[in-house]
């Protein structure tokens, strides 16, 4: 029950990790499957439909429920305390957006035992992704699974913009963040943009489907390469959202464990902000063999060109950043160095798909298969396990195991090169993407063995993960403040776990890397910047789950709305709209409540403080 | 230890490329990497640019990674702190300046590229004018000119300009003949896509769709056969001939009654299913069952129609044709006999 009505960032950041670890693996296990698949030509493994039913599952899983949740929780984790702050912005608003995403996944996964899962492609392009061609209800769960689970998305990151630009620690301005911060800062904007694209995408095919509209349907002179624009004016930013949280994960880890400070600072603000501008200039790269014409093509083909100068230059601020440095190879540092060479690899395939005439081979093959993995597992997702090693301790109290942490490093790290370097060779070699198998003799075969080998020793590294986090489980909570000891920034001056209010007295910040300065100037902790005095503190709350439920039962009604069931009594709830009004009244209501009841939330005394 | 690991973990990859490249990077008549025409050749020429441009990187990358991991790890005695840099703004302009330049230099022959693609020889008269028509799983080629139209094999004159016109019946399809050039999508709401490629060289190329189109999508494959101008012409006065229909009068009405709703052979039937003229001339039965008398690649034409007729639904899941026994009351003798006169249908 503490867990449903929480609003503390640290707990929502517990059930962001979860939750999306839980999604992760569902994600990972259909990963699996599609390559068992292809493990050889012609294989009877999986039928065509089912295939197709789980690439459109894991790129859609994977994507929003998967990694974007584990940004958040270490976002929700992490950001409050590296800026000084006692809480997000929102807290109410904070629990609203975990719990949206959390039932606009159930409802997306809820597919494969209603009837069908989504089969058009993680980009359900149209005219595909219609109901003339996708009958079933699949389309439907994605379209509603995402609106619900997008909303949680953008209420996150209004509420990060709102928490950084007001709540940061007197005397941190904007460029004494720590990078983490920026990036988490840029992303929230990136989001406040770019979802908005996506929603309004994803309203029109849901009319298109369930209220039989026209936006994108031929015969009714809609334009199919419509969808295309509105979904890759949001994709190509998605790409970014994701990514430049894993920079700032590394420019975390890696001067703390080269007990350096980050090199070109400023430059790498600077990067991160025209990678951001750059990000939303570009979508039609992922469209120049739909036919829109040389100037289009080129001028899109040069503008995805230029992002490779910011990207570089984080890359060699990176490397700059250990030169002369003390580099210490802990698992969080492991998978930051494997990150830099990986991520690179992924960075120079991108600039090779961007010139367009090139792409015209590339597109479509497993060529952009193996690319835009080594940019989002070899990028993202070694990012994530830095920061998820890097803290763990500061989120749990708990160092994880070093031992089952290398192990989990060279099995994901090795099997993730088997995984997807031989695939850049099947594309140029012929091979298609999203083929549920494939003739034999054409010398697909043993690189796809090779993959698949590859992938499960993938799945071997993440079992080495969980059973690091059981076992450290069953240890005791006893994580030193700053349990890496060369901590630079400010979560690291308070406990670990950090208690509900985080700061018992706002710190002074005095430069960048705030707790590194005090320390190399002989303080043992941050000058406060205020008093010992009664901290107010927001109410736990129930409404932000009860709105999610009634957003998901409202949903679940509108997406049935048009079905004939067997119970006379269903079809007549559902086809009136009853369930969908029902679902909307217990959101309306919550909303209601939460306006007319003025909750002034509760103060911790500074006795208490002390007592502790 | 970690030495050796590192200086592994690097040289793996290069080792690797090279041996995918001596090992042949894929068949003649299918990799992007062995070009066999202008076209395809155009996009290798720049690959071939951006690859040795972003390996120059890696390398560059790499040893500085290498270097700096094995020169300053930490050491037991190490008590102090190193220096705290702020940066440098010379090494930072540097590298701005130079990925800069090495953009450029990938952007000019891109944009020139680009511009050249874009010239699709649809007003040319010394091409060959094809209406391309993609279909859940097959594909359609119209000679305009010729007033020609077939299935699944597109047969061009070697050498000459083959001016495409591409638009779809149903979802997006995407065609594309790797060794002969790159792909190009179909859309379905009347824009219609242009763009020419020519195979020099004689011989049979694999073509594959490459936007996902729904359970069969890859299985949707065709062939293009680059022939000499006077095969071609043959062939096409051959299409052009009268419908040679089964000698046997039982099957020929069953053929009639069943088949040509949907299929035309000639002159006969309608074109709604793939055309059927000269079936017994082509490489493959519903593009995927390699007729091959040898039985290395697929195995001979007649046992391929068989396999179809017989369960065009487990060849091809998803596909349009009714089951010749289920659906349209074919006996097993009817569906063999339709099957043998299809094999023996070929063209001169």
């Amino acid at each position: 029950m503490d867990w449903l009505t929480t609003v503390d960032h640290k707990k929502i950041a517990i059930l962001y990790l979860w939750a999306g670890g839980l999604f992760f693996g569902i994600g990972g296990l259909e990963a699996i499957l599609i390559r068992i698949q292809l493990i050889k030509p012609m294989n009877t493994f999986l039928d065509a439909q089912t295939f197709n039913e789980l690439i459109t599952m894991h790129g859609t899983t994977m994507i929003f429920l998967g990694v974007m949740p584990v940004i958040f929780a270490l976002m929700n984790a992490v950001i409050p305390l590296q800026i000084g702050a006692r809480d997000v912005a929102f807290p109410f608003l904070n629990a609203l957006g975990f719990w949206t995403f959390l039932f606009g996944g159930i409802l997306l996964n809820l597919s494969w035992i209603m009837g069908g899962a989504p089969d058009a492609g993680w980009t359900s392009y149209t005219p595909l992704s219609t109901t003339t061609y996708s009958a079933t209800h699949g389309v439907d769960f994605y379209t509603i699974g995402l609106q619900i689970a997008g909303l949680g998305t953008l209420i996150g990151g209004i509420n990060f913009l709102a928490t950084i630009i007001t709540m940061r620690a007197p005397g941190m301005s904007y460029m004494r963040m720590p990078m983490f911060a920026w990036t988490t800062f840029i992303t929230s904007a990136i989001i406040l943009f770019a979802f908005p694209a996506i929603t309004v995408g994803l309203v029109l095919l849901t009319f298109d489907r369930i209220l039989g509209a026209n936006f994108f349907e031929v015969g009714g002179g809609g334009n199919p390469v419509l969808w295309q624009h509105i979904f890759w004016i949001f994709g190509h930013p998605e790409v970014y959202i994701l990514i430049l949280p894993a920079f700032g994960i590394i420019s975390e880890v890696i001067p703390t464990f080269a007990r350096k400070r980050l090199f070109g600072y400023s430059s790498m603000v600077f990067a991160t902000i025209l990678i951001a501008f750059l990000g939303f200039m570009v979508w039609a790269h992922h469209m120049f063999t739909t036919g829109l014409g040389p100037v289009a093509n080129a001028l899109f083909s040069v503008s995805t060109m230029l992002i490779a100068v910011p990207t570089g230059i984080k890359i060699f601020n990176w490397l700059f950043t250990m030169w002369g440095g003390q580099v210490r190879f802990t698992t969080p540092n492991l998978f930051a160095v494997g990150f830099i060479p990986t991520f690179t690899m992924g960075g120079v395939t991108g600039v090779m798909l961007a010139s367009a005439p090139a792409d015209f081979q590339f597109h479509d093959t497993y060529f952009v298969v193996a690319h835009f993995h080594y940019v989002i597992v070899g990028g993202l997702v070694l990012g994530l396990f830095a920061g998820l090693h890097y803290w763990w301790p500061k989120m749990f109290g708990r160092m994880l195991g070093e031992g089952l942490g290398k192990w989990t490093f060279w099995t994901f790290i090795i099997g993730f090169h088997m995984t997807f370097f031989v695939q850049h060779f099947l594309g140029l070699m012929g091979m298609q993407r999203r083929v549920f198998t494939y003739l034999p003799n054409q010398q697909f075969d043993l690189l796809n063995l090779i993959s698949t080998i590859g992938a499960g020793l993938m799945g071997v590294g993440m079992l080495f993960f969980l059973a690091n986090i059981f076992l450290t489980s069953r240890k005791p909570a006893d994580a030193a403040n700053d349990p890496w000891e060369d901590g630079r920034t400010l979560e690291w001056t308070i406990p670990s776990p950090p208690p509900e209010y985080n700061f018992k007295q706002t710190p002074l910040v005095r430069g960048i890397d705030a707790f590194w300065k005090e320390k190399t100037a002989g303080h043992k902790g941050m000058t406060p910047s205020e008093p010992v005095g009664s901290i107010h503190m927001p109410s736990a709350t129930i409404l932000p789950f009860l709105m999610s439920v009634g957003i998901f039962i409202a949903g679940l009604g509108f997406m049935f709305s048009r079905d004939t069931f067997s119970s006379e009594a269903l079809s007549f709830l559902f086809n009136n709209y009853i369930v969908t009004g029902l679902g909307l009244l217990i959101t309306f209501g919550s909303m209601l409540m939460r306006s007319l009841y003025d909750d002034h939330g509760w103060h911790i005394e500074p006795e208490e403080l002390e007592g502790r | 230890m970690m030495k050796t690991w590192q200086a592994g973990k690097r040289l793996l990859p290069m080792t690797a490329t090279l041996g995918l490249i001596l090992a042949g990077c894929g068949r003649e008549d299918l990799s992007v990497l062995r070009p066999q025409g202008p076209a395809a050749e155009s996009s290798f020429d720049l690959m071939k640019l951006a690859i040795t441009i972003m390996i120059v990187v890696l390398l560059i990358v790499f040893s500085i990674a290498a270097y700096v991991l094995i020169r300053f790890r930490r050491k037991p005695e190490q008590r102090e702190i190193p220096e705290q840099v702020e940066g440098n703004f010379k090494l930072e302009v540097l590298w701005t300046v130079i990925p800069l330049i090495l953009v450029v230099v990938l952007a000019v022959p891109t944009v020139r590229a680009v511009f050249a693609a874009g010239n699709d020889h649809s007003d040319d008269k010394n091409a060959i004018k094809v209406k391309v028509t993609g279909h859940q799983y097959w594909w359609e080629f119209e000679y305009t000119d010729y007033g020609v139209k077939t299935a699944q094999d597109l047969v061009i004159p070697a050498g000459k300009d083959i001016a495409f016109e591409l638009s779809t019946a149903d979802v997006l399809h995407s065609f594309w003949v790797p060794s002969l050039a790159g792909k190009m999508d179909t859309n379905p709401d009347g824009t219609i896509n242009r763009f020419s490629f020519s195979a020099p060289n004689e011989g049979v190329y694999r073509g594959k769709c490459a936007e996902l189109c729904g359970p069969s999508h890859g299985f949707m494959e065709f062939k293009v056969k680059s022939v000499s101008d006077a095969e071609f012409e043959q062939w096409l006065a051959s299409m052009k001939s009268p419908a040679v229909l089964p000698e046997d009068p039982e099957i020929a009405a069953k053929f009639k009654s069943a088949c040509l709703q949907c299929h035309a052979v000639g002159d006969q039937g309608i074109a709604m299913g793939p055309d059927l003229t000269g079936i017994g001339s082509r490489e493959s039965v519903a593009g995927i069952l390699l007729n091959d008398d040898t039985g290395v690649d697929g195995a001979p034409i007649l046992d391929n129609l068989k396999t179809w007729l017989h369960d065009p639904q487990g060849v091809k899941p998803g596909n349009k044709m009714p089951d010749p026994k289920k659906d349209l009351g074919l006996t097993d003798e009817e569906i063999d006999g339709i099957a043998e006169y299809l094999a023996g249908y070929t063209l001169d």
